[in-house]
């Protein structure tokens, strides 16, 4: 067996075996999710983001949305009484970062899509008082302003190198389908797909 | 856990998991210095750091060395009991959805009986039950209140459920429908047809209806407007027709708020309530049914003389 002065004295074999050894967890919980059917396989009905709804998600993740609302609903009872069917691994496919966040300050929001009208989510976001007297969201009204995003078809392209399989007419009709619209518009588009293909109770 | 897209990974997993277990047991056990006789000096470990700093080797502190043991052991116990070696179910055979299920379970157990008793009953009688109100309320306050409000009298655009005023009625049956499948009330923009002046006629004839502070001439002209335009939902006396959900535009209640201004922009630019279908997401449970009964009562209750 190798000696405890041997590795102590080659830096290169310690930092080998301490590679190795911290690896380990990785390697077994984290490798083989990414070879499992129910990680890999989209939820029935699930498709990727249109291009609205792909640049109302980065203007989610631009106004840091993940930092108060999570997209988890875990498997307990209070949660699916409340939210819905607790998500399961499918319905993240197309989600890349993937938006799970680790902190409620607000409410979930994998099942908000079609729960409130587009009119609801107009005001809300205006000024959530108006409609939530009691709610402590910050109001995001500049979002009330056109929508820019230059970077649409790139961005659908990157994500076909990782299977997003938009095709070319989805890539070229892009900026038709942003012309127009508001971010406002966009950040709806995209809440209003979060979770309509959850498994039904 | 059973989903893997080969064969091969359960046993990766089981081989990594248990050799990093038994090898930093070997490992440990082969580098562990052995306990010193009583008075046996250690061995001097033959390198001298910083001119005159030397090292002993003495043995690891046995209590710690016992910690070290115990997390191996522990974890081999609870890849015994639990799941972690691939497909391995484990002797108590826990699954995450197992434990979900029995967690509903217990609550249906619980609340079932609550439930059924409810619904033998009929919305009024629901209605007036102190108990169910209580539920009832805790139920709006989870599923209704982000719109209407938690004490239910609504905001612009969400109708007050208070006032008995009802857009598309408010008798039980037309509640759980309302409840049951949701509704889309649709005015279409009529500011093209109408033209700017047009608009501000029919606006001002719109204030007459209930007697709000409005120009007679300009409510005169509007009158024949309203008749072609409007007249087919809101009737020509303008009392509404809740069967399309038109509002009554003769009373004191306005959802889109009765001023000139806010009246022209519903004239102008058309307005579109949409009320969700929210017995879809009174949660998972079996009571789904019980829980839209109370919430039906809840709100039947809300606008009744008590």
């Amino acid at each position: 067996m190798i000696s405890h002065e041997t590795i102590e004295k080659n830096l290169g074999l310690l930092i080998v075996l301490t590679i190795l050894i911290v690896s380990v967890g990785g390697l077994v919980q984290i490798v083989p999710l990414f070879f499992q059917t129910s990680t890999t396989t989209a939820v029935a009905g699930l498709k990727p983001y249109t291009a609205l709804q792909l640049s109302g998600r980065d203007i989610y993740i631009r106004e840091g949305c993940v930092g108060c609302h999570s997209q988890m609903v875990r498997p307990f009872r209070a949660e699916t009484e409340r939210y819905g069917h607790y998500s399961v691994a499918g319905e993240f496919v197309y989600d890349r970062p993937f938006l799970w966040g680790s902190k409620r300050t607000g409410p979930d929001l994998q099942r908000v899509g079609g729960r409130y009208s587009d009119a609801w989510h107009v005001a809300h976001l205006l000024n959530p008082r108006d409609v939530v007297p009691e709610s402590n969201m910050p109001a995001y009204p500049w979002l009330d302003r056109p929508l820019k995003d230059a970077a649409i078809q790139t961005k659908m392209r990157r994500l076909n190198l990782v299977g997003h399989g938009y095709s070319d007419a989805d890539i070229s009709g892009a900026p038709g389908e942003l012309e127009g619209k508001t971010e406002m518009d966009a950040v709806i588009a995209y809440l209003q797909v979060l979770g309509v293909h959850a498994p039904k109770n | 856990m059973s989903d893997f897209t080969h064969g091969f990974w359960p046993i990766y997993i089981s081989v990594i998991t248990l050799v990093s277990i038994i090898g930093t047991w070997v490992f440990l056990k082969s580098q562990t210095t052995r306990k010193l006789a009583p008075g046996e000096k250690p061995e001097l470990i033959e390198h001298t750091w910083d001119g005159d700093l030397q090292d002993l080797n003495n043995p690891l502190p046995r209590w710690w060395l016992g910690l070290f043991y115990g997390t191996l052991v522990f974890a081999l116990v609870y890849l015994v009991l639990w799941p972690g070696l691939g497909n391995y179910a484990g002797v108590l055979k826990w699954t995450q959805l197992g434990e979900y299920e029995e967690e509903v379970q217990k609550a249906e157990a619980k609340f079932q009986p609550v439930y059924a008793g409810f619904m033998q009953q009929d919305v009024a009688t629901v209605a007036a039950d102190a108990d169910a109100r209580a539920i009832g309320k805790n139920l709006f306050l989870t599923y209704c209140s982000q719109c209407h409000g938690s004490d239910a009298a609504g905001a612009r655009g969400f109708p007050n459920l208070t006032d008995g005023d009802w857009l598309y009625g408010g008798d039980p049956d037309t509640i759980k429908a309302t409840l049951t499948d949701g509704r889309a009330g649709v005015m279409p923009a009529l500011g093209d047809a109408l033209g700017a002046d047009g608009t501000k006629a029919v606006a001002h004839y719109v204030l007459s209806l209930s007697g709000r502070q409005h120009d007679a001439a300009l409510a005169t002209a509007g009158k024949p407007k309203f008749e072609e335009n409007c007249a087919a939902c809101h009737m020509p006396d303008g009392t509404g027709m809740q069967a399309m959900g038109a509002p009554n535009l003769t009373d004191k209640v306005w959802l889109y708020g009765g001023s000139e201004a806010a009246i022209i922009e519903s004239i102008a630019k058309g307005r579109n309530g949409v009320m969700p279908a929210v017995a879809q997401t009174l949660g998972t449970t079996s009571n789904k049914e019980a829980k839209l009964h109370l919430l039906t009562a809840y709100v039947y209750g809300l606008s009744q003389k008590r």
